[in-house]
């Protein structure tokens, strides 16, 4: 029993620290607390991803297999914890200024970051099933966190309406795989699909397929994730698009690996679908858009479709270059963020991309590294985005689906327009719009430089993270 | 010694080109010419102190590929002693010369820097003509020879602001282009045979390269036939000879310096080059030889044509020099390829010479070229007239004929020159009497338009703009120096090295390094008794009676019955004459109206050209006139350029409209376009619709995917 306690450890810690935290919180100064919160919560991420990362945590796994903290775990577990860390951070500033910077907020992440390590380290249904609602149901909240504003709540409700629709679904093809496997356990599921599966077990993967689907936001699941982007305080929505994009493609690839390693052909095509129909709608969709925050809604569903390419595989290296697209995805996105936050007009906050024209003329430095990462975000060669989404279409031409990295490749072109359309306008635009002020918060600044660097250092030495990756894809596919 | 002249000129090119920011454009230029003067006396040295043995000096290993191994090293035999000399000395020259020239120019802006370009594109030139004559293989060789392309290109092209300029400057382009091809073609032949292109390899493997046999373009050619005509093909586009010569009056709207320099001395003759150092498989390459001799010929018969009765004084040159390069190529075709390499020699000293003479009368009628408009200039240009006068003598070949002192006495054209016709005749093949015939006619043509340059430009009375006239001035210091040195040379250049080139057997070859054969006479009885002796050897030995019968008058005391052969293993020499090949020695015993036909001809020349621009200056208005058609059909050059643009520069442009038009603008661009301004805002706009808003839509689309893909899974998921 205590070697099990001792795997889920970092989850414990983290769970007694968002309870104490909150009753520290309300019987103390309550929402003049949050600033120590925030700090205190983005330092023990960072502690439990320093832990974690260097192999102090304990390994195996936990509670009859419920839970398994293994290399590919970790690895999730590393980047959840980092990007969850800096993007509290970097919302600080931002919520302060609108108000908006309760006591709850660090908690709910926590909390939210809480289910995400459950996920990632699922190894049975119900610890599947906990995790996720665990996270959801925290994610809920803090989408509606402006509880004054109407985009806010309408973003909260439409994302808890949809989510328990798609929970329903996880559910649903939950009880059937159970029914027909006889056993919640990821192994036992294993053994039960060995030589074929039966028609109740691959509609339980489909059903379970598409709950997980809305999760990542892969099209055609993906309608919440416009709304819910734009309706959101925008740190919700830098946060939305970062940590939990991470946990879910990782609870996408325990599943169908350690649940459904035996049937690859059968899942191979839903996810060749879902990764089609995500890299298309989120590229083609995204043009019409004049809100950058629902333009990156888009983004992100059309970089899942990258990162779902890599999946569909089906293989080790497939899930190592999904797990390095998804690394760089979060990297990128926290710079973009970074600036979307500091998107200012009159000192209120806006989102229009119409107010990024000639950015160059008033903030050079950001426009450049701006056009950096949008080159990257497109996988303009030689960013690091280019090498991403590269190593995906590389796998799965690997493992015979030349089709879907021609695809991919095509519908990378036509993304690549929108990217190229906001760096037209900062750098050829109409100097008569109406711009924004381009001031930017020093960590802001700071965070988007450091990730227009990475987009550019990256080419040379990723940091290791391949040999991380390609461990951690061992660990998950044997 | 040879590293150093050979990467002085790229130096000094970088630094002006470059550097002239820092170290000002004056100081740039004085650089750049100060290395070519240093390059110019290394290569004096090695000229002078070269004993004729083959050396190569290995500067890098260059390239490393499967069979391909090759250094980058200098072969330095005697082709490459000369062509330095030939090349650093007028480059020199040109850049001392283009101080003056270049110092105002009306083509650039006040205050624009031009200057520093421009000797750095004649630095660059020189570097890479260097690089094309002491070339180790082939590729090297190539390098040089697109180098010259290239900086050519940028000369013609230098006055960026005249259209004219631009478009001739990509004429010579393109049609050298052609004859790269070729080149190209036949360096692949040569490496596909030999797996080799050191010359070393090529020039052994020669006389196995003669026994095999390619197929080529559906046809079977003997491989030696082959990569001859493929290598010509880019000698005739370099060098300017028929078919591919259009670009060379055209390339005139360069700087005058550029036309002396490129257009005359150096560029232009490294097909002549190419040919004579390719000279081992050359000789194996009967049927190609024949084809250069009557090309050469006939380029230079065409080209003293058109000539005649061009009034542009480059044009004039730039067609003489055209011709002269035909000169070159009879000689070179009939085997005696010192003598090609005499007449390049001397043919660099003189015309250089009347390029410059030309820029400075140029120069000093402000950039006035018609020789309409000239007349009289004797007077106010006293020096540039002499030296024109100079040039004019070496061009049309003044000297005494049939006198022999141990050399003969003549201006350097006139040696060289004879010597080319001389051996034309004496090749004694059809194609030779053609050649012989043609560069006669040739000579006589060369003769007028050279006299009848200097009679308009310099003689009678001035014509034109008085304006002008009244300014007329003589060029200054800088710019007549050059020329005073390349008079010297236009007069000295023939007979000094009269011996060396075009002497007796023993001399040639000591001077080329070439082995002799020992037998004396074996050879010549064995043709006799062999049966094939066909027409040319007959006449041979009608020559060598014609001598002996008068040998004793003729002055040349050349020992009786010394009949010495060239021998060896190709490569062994600076050039490789072939067993049998004995047209340098026949070409001394040709009869004596052979040998003073050449002279008469310059005579007629002259005197027509005297009877018609100073005695009657209204007979050439009226022979116009009168031949209106002929006129018209010079005039325009024989309608070569007409020719082209239907044949093709039309279907060209046609095709290239078409494709542009039809496939790229309606099939591509209309694809790609109708793609992203139709089918994906469509598509655009659809994804929008659907983003409604309402929740009961959003749940609906979630529906509908999941029986999608439950539909799909069990339809094709079971297995």
């Amino acid at each position: 029993m205590s070697a099990d306690l001792a795997i889920v450890l970092p989850e414990i810690i983290l769970s007694v620290y968002a309870m104490a935290a909150l009753i520290f919180a309300v019987y103390t100064k309550k929402d003049a607390m949050a600033p120590t919160l925030v700090l205190a919560t983005s330092a023990l991420f960072l502690v439990m991803a320093l832990w974690i990362g260097t192999g102090g945590s304990a390994t195996g796994s936990a509670f009859n297999g419920m839970l398994q903290n293994d290399g590919f775990a970790r690895f999730a577990k590393v980047v959840i914890l980092v990007s969850a860390a800096v993007v509290l951070l970097l919302s600080q500033g931002y919520m302060k200024q609108r108000g908006l910077l309760r006591f709850e907020y660090p908690i709910l992440i926590t909390l939210a970051v809480v289910g995400m390590m459950v996920m990632v380290s699922a190894g049975d249904l119900i610890a599947l099933y906990m995790g996720l609602e665990l996270q959801s149901l925290s994610l809920y909240v803090v989408a509606a966190l402006r509880r004054d504003n109407v985009k806010s709540t309408e973003a909260g409700l439409k994302y808890f309406v949809l989510g328990a629709l798609s929970s329903g679904m996880l559910l649903y093809g939950a009880s059937l795989t159970y029914g027909f496997a006889g056993t919640t356990t990821f192994e036992g599921i294993v053994q039960a699909s060995e030589g074929g599966i039966s028609l109740g077990l691959l509609f339980g993967l489909v059903f379970m397929a598409a709950g997980l689907a809305f999760k990542v936001s892969a099209a055609p699941f993906h309608m919440w994730t416009p709304d819910v982007y734009e309706g959101s305080p925008t740190a919700v929505t830098a946060f939305f698009a970062t940590a939990p994009k991470m946990a879910a493609m990782a609870l996408f690839a325990r599943v169908v690996h350690d649940a459904f390693g035996t049937v690859v052909g059968d899942w191979q095509q839903i996810l060749a679908f879902l990764a089609l129909a995500s890299m298309f709608l989120g590229a083609v969709a995204a043009i019409g858009q004049t809100d950058i925050k629902r333009l990156m809604a888009y983004s992100s569903i059309a970089h899942m479709g990258y990162a779902l390419v890599g999946l569909a595989a089906g293989t080790a290296v497939g899930v190592e270059a999904m797990l390095i697209y998804m690394t760089i995805y979060v990297v990128m996105n926290i710079g973009t963020f970074a600036f979307i936050l500091s998107m200012e007009r009159d000192g209120r906050h806006v989102t229009d991309i119409a107010g990024l024209n000639m950015l160059a003329e008033r903030s050079p430095g950001a426009a450049c590294a701006l056009l950096v990462l949008f080159f990257s975000l497109a996988g303009v060669p030689p960013m690091l985005g280019f090498f991403a989404k590269y190593g995906v279409l590389l796998a799965a031409v690997d493992a015979g689906l030349t089709w879907l990295a021609v695809a991919g490749v095509v519908a990378s072109v036509i993304g690549a327009y929108y990217y190229l359309r906001i760096v037209y306008f900062m750098y050829f635009g109409d100097p008569d719009a109406r711009r924004i002020d381009g001031t930017i918060a020093p960590l802001n600044a700071g965070l988007l430089l450091a990730s227009a660097a990475i987009m550019l250092l990256g080419i040379v030495n990723m940091f290791g993270i391949e040999g991380l990756a390609e461990a951690a894809a061992a660990s998950l596919v044997n | 010694m040879e590293t150093i002249l050979l990467f002085a000129p790229l130096l000094g090119s970088l630094i002006c080109g470059f550097g002239y920011r820092i170290i000002g454009e004056r100081a740039g230029q004085i650089i750049a010419t100060g290395f070519l003067f240093l390059s110019c006396l290394l290569s004096w040295v090695v000229f002078l102190t070269f004993d004729g043995v083959t050396e190569q000096i290995q500067i890098a290993r260059w390239i490393e590929s499967g069979s391909l191994a090759t250094d980058w090293s200098i072969r330095l035999d005697r082709l490459t002693a000369i062509m330095l000399v030939v090349i650093t000395t007028v480059s020199a020259l040109v850049h001392l010369y283009s101080f003056g020239y270049m110092a105002h120019d009306e083509h650039f802006r006040e205050g624009e820097t031009y200057r520093s370009r421009f000797f750095a594109y004649l630095s660059f030139f020189t570097f890479a003509m260097l690089m094309l004559v002491t070339a180790d293989n082939l590729v090297q060789l190539f390098f040089g020879w697109e180098g010259v392309g290239v900086a050519s290109y940028l000369l013609i092209g230098f006055y960026i602001r005249k259209p004219s300029a631009g478009a001739a400057a990509i004429k010579a382009f393109v049609v050298n282009r052609v004859g790269d091809f070729g080149f190209a073609l036949g360096i692949f032949a040569i490496f596909f045979l030999v797996d080799s292109i050191n010359f070393s390899d090529v020039f052994a493997a020669a006389p196995e390269i003669a026994e095999t046999e390619l197929e080529f373009l559906w046809t079977t050619w003997n491989a030696a036939e082959l990569i001859a005509f493929l290598l010509f093909i880019g000698a005739m586009g370099k060098s300017a000879q028929l078919i591919l010569h259009t670009w060379l009056p055209d390339a005139m709207e360069g700087p005058t310096p550029v036309s002396a320099l490129i257009h005359a001395a150096t560029m232009v003759t490294a097909g002549v080059f190419l040919v004579c150092r390719m000279s081992p498989i050359m000789e194996f390459a009967d049927t190609a030889m024949t084809f250069v001799v009557y090309l050469g010929a006939a380029t230079a018969f065409f080209a003293a044509t058109v000539g005649l009765v061009q009034n542009d004084i480059k044009r004039v040159i730039a067609y003489s020099t055209c011709s002269q390069l035909g000169y070159m190529f009879v000689a070179a075709g009939v085997g005696v390829y010192s003598v090609a390499m005499f007449h390049l020699f001397t043919h660099a000293f003189f015309k250089a010479m009347l390029f410059l003479g030309a820029g400075s009368v140029i120069h000093g009628m402000h950039h006035e070229q018609d020789m309409r408009n000239y007349g009289g200039l004797r007077r106010k240009m006293p020096y540039t007239f002499w030296a024109m006068m100079i040039g004019t003598l070496a061009i049309t070949g003044v000297g005494i004929p049939l006198l022999y002192v141990g050399f003969p006495i003549g201006f350097a054209g006139f040696v060289s020159k004879d010597a080319v016709i001389e051996s034309a005749y004496a090749a004694g093949t059809q194609a030779g009497g053609f050649a012989f015939w043609a560069l006669l006619i040739g000579a006589l043509f060369t003769s007028f338009y050279s006299w009848r340059l200097m009679f308009l430009t310099f003689y009678g009375a001035p014509r034109g703009d008085k304006h002008t006239h009244e300014h007329a001035h003589e060029s200054p210091a800088v710019m007549l120096i050059p020329l005073g040195v390349l008079a010297i040379g236009s007069v000295f250049a023939g007979m000094v090295w009269y011996k060396s080139f075009f002497g007796s057997t023993e001399a040639v070859a000591k001077f080329f390094a070439v082995p002799l054969q020992t037998e004396v006479h074996a050879v010549a009885d064995g043709y006799a008794e062999d049966g094939k002796a066909d027409d040319s050897h007959s006449a041979k030995d009608d020559h060598s009676e014609a001598y002996d019968g008068e040998k004793t008058g003729d002055g040349k005391g050349y020992d009786d019955g010394h009949h010495a052969e060239f021998g060896g293993a190709p490569g062994d020499g600076a050039i490789y004459i072939g067993e049998g090949n004995t047209v340098l020695d026949d070409a001394h015993y040709v009869p004596n109206w052979v040998k003073v036909s050449p002279f008469v001809a310059m005579l007629l020349g002259f005197l027509t050209a005297y009877q018609m621009y100073i005695r009657r200056p209204d007979w050439p208005a009226r022979l116009a006139e009168n031949q209106r058609p002929l006129y018209l059909f010079l005039l325009n050059k024989w309608y070569f350029d007409e020719l082209y643009e239907v044949i093709f520069v039309r279907p060209a442009r046609f095709l290239g409209s078409f494709l542009w038009r039809r496939g790229d603008g309606d099939v591509i661009d209309g694809g790609i376009n109708g793609l992203a301004m139709g089918v994906i805002p469509f598509f655009t706009r659809l994804a929008g619709r659907a983003q409604s808003g309402y929740l009961f839509h959003y749940a609906a689309a979630m529906v509908l995917g999941i029986v999608a893909l439950v539909f799909w899974m069990s339809m094709t998921g079971i297995n």
